[in-house]
């Protein structure tokens, strides 16, 4: 048996790599400031929000991909948009997706930040927004491995992608569903290929983090 | 501070558009095809596992605008997905749900594109000795051998056509199938044709395959199973493709679901479906039926063709034609 790497492969890895990485991006872009401010300010039903998100860290990806389908399939609510099928569709499911442990992750690293940065940074006459920038800056290792978990979660995940892209060739296939789709096809070869292929970036994404963070410390 | 969260809320909403507007465009779909049309074709595994799809697919898309989006599952989920607006046009082999299909509303212009045998297979020892038998000796064969303990039998369990095929089979023989599917011999996968072969091909066992995906996986070395039973009347298996009903769905892609069917019944869609693995397997993996239907020139096999999967002495009936009488010309 040989490990069959070829275009198809290298193709596939990057589409993965694509949708995965800008599914993180989109994430971040509303789960950072939520984090931020569910760590913290102080209002009530903060625990309930808390609570909500902890429970979805585990959402089966499934069920999600199931519950997104219905909404952006030809007869769902959001059917018009035409995005069932399409690369953006995988992007917005796992931005979803990925959101709880974002959010859980970064609350958690804000509030292990020592209150006294913030009183003192108010004491120097900061403004809110800059008290935030402060705290945000000492959680800034906590942040980094909110994106990384999330990121690996997106790109090693299954129900989503294969839900809202089912696999296309050429178009929608990910690395997982390529694995799934060869494992059912018995191509030991590419199958074992596109696995190590995840693993790596999976591992890579850690340790590179995982350097940075060592760096900054 | 209410207008920062307004901000905050902005700068978010337009980051989702802009990165999901922008990967649309990038790849060219939604809103941002480049002139060319989608169609998206629901079809039964058989078909895709064994790469015939994807050689017609390649050749149509550099042929039309259109581009072919295939999924890929059984024939009961391939129509489903029709059903719910989803697909534009099935390819399965279900003759019995077909004709619900159309009489439902659902489809038109169904046209026959090709045909094959299911076949029987089982490890080459056959403990139950079924082969050269008919197929419903072959079944009480493997009852009987399946409640010794010498044997297992492995189902699709998928609501595929070819599970539809393996219950009927079962009723034909006799043999009440709701009552063999709880005894511990009778194995259900929930899976594909390629993957029931591998399970069947673990357990030394028989299971009922479509002449196309076995010959693939047999000559590709990934399962160790013989041809038991094959080539019977009753064993004929047929591939449709239908259009769904503009009237029903009016934003599906009906013109261009119209003009694959035409390639496929076309001279080079049926080239390509009898000539698909030719090389490597030294015999096709399906035959093409449209000529063979038009010029009667194997009558005893049209009429096991007519006799299975013609609705009232057509391949579709007039009232479920469309405007497309030329189909059948």
């Amino acid at each position: 048996m040989t490990l069959e790497i070829n275009s198809e492969i290298i193709q596939i890895t990057l589409r993965s790599l694509y949708i995965s990485g800008v599914a993180t991006l989109l994430s971040v872009s509303w789960s950072l400031p939520i984090g931020v401010i569910i760590g913290l300010k102080n209002f009530p039903g903060k625990h309930l929000i808390k609570g909500f998100f902890n429970a979805l860290l585990g959402i089966p990806t499934v069920a999600l991909g199931l519950f997104i389908y219905l909404l952006i399939s030809s007869s769902g609510p959001f059917g018009f948009l035409n995005l069932w099928l399409t690369p953006s569709a995988m992007i917005i499911g796992q931005a979803i997706l990925i959101t709880p442990i974002m959010v859980s992750f970064t609350t958690s690293a804000v509030e292990s930040i020592d209150p006294k940065i913030k009183d003192l940074a108010r004491t120097l006459g900061a403004s809110e927004t800059q008290v935030s920038l402060a705290v945000l800056r000492e959680s800034v290792n906590g942040v980094f491995l909110a994106v990384t978990a999330s990121f690996n979660r997106a790109i090693a995940e299954l129900g989503v992608a294969y839900m809202m892209g089912m696999n296309l060739r050429g178009r929608t296939r990910v690395l997982t569903t390529y694995i799934g789709l060869e494992y059912e096809r018995a191509n030991w070869g590419s199958v074992i290929a596109a696995a190590i292929i995840l693993l790596s970036i999976v591992f890579a994404v850690s340790l590179s983090m995982n350097l940075i963070q060592r760096r900054r410390a | 501070m209410n207008r920062k969260i307004g901000m905050w809320v902005i700068a978010i909403v337009l980051t989702a558009v802009v990165s999901v507007s922008g990967t649309a465009y990038y790849f060219g779909v939604g809103p941002f095809a480049k002139g060319r049309t989608k169609l998206v074709v629901s079809t039964t595994t058989s078909l895709y596992d064994t790469g015939l799809l994807d050689a017609i697919e390649d050749q149509f898309e550099a042929k039309y605008p259109i581009d072919i989006y295939l999924i890929s599952a059984g024939t009961g989920i391939a129509i489903t997905y029709a059903q719910r607006g989803d697909s534009d046009m099935i390819l399965v082999h279900e003759p019995s749900r077909e004709r619900a299909f159309l009489e439902e509303g659902y489809g038109v212009c169904r046209k026959i594109i090709a045909y094959n045998f299911f076949t029987i297979v089982g490890p080459r020892s056959d403990p139950a000795g079924i082969n050269g038998s008919s197929t419903t000796e072959a079944l009480d064969k493997i009852v009987a051998a399946g409640r010794s303990g010498a044997t297992k039998w492995i189902s699709r369990g998928d609501d595929s056509g070819t599970h539809t095929k393996e219950k009927s089979l079962w009723n034909a023989a006799g043999i009440n199938w709701a009552e063999i599917r709880d005894e511990d011999w009778y194995l259900e996968t929930g899976a594909g044709m390629g993957q029931t072969l591998l399970v069947a091909d673990h357990f030394s066992a028989y299971t009922l395959a479509d002449m196309g995906t076995y010959l693939k996986y047999e000559k590709d070395g990934k399962i160790d199973l013989e041809v038991l039973v094959g080539q019977g009347q009753d064993l004929l298996n047929v591939y449709s493709a239908i259009a769904c009903n503009k009237t029903r769905f009016p934003k599906a892609i009906f013109e261009g679901a119209i003009t694959f069917i035409k390639f496929l019944i076309s001279d080079e869609g049926q080239r390509i479906i009898s000539e698909y693995g030719q090389a490597y397997y030294n015999q096709g993996l399906f035959y093409p039926a449209v000529k063979l239907l038009k010029d009667n020139s194997d009558p005893a096999l049209v009429e096991w063709i007519q006799d299975y999967a013609f609705f009232d002495g057509y391949e579709c009936p007039p009232q479920y034609r469309d405007d497309h009488p030329e189909l059948y010309g």
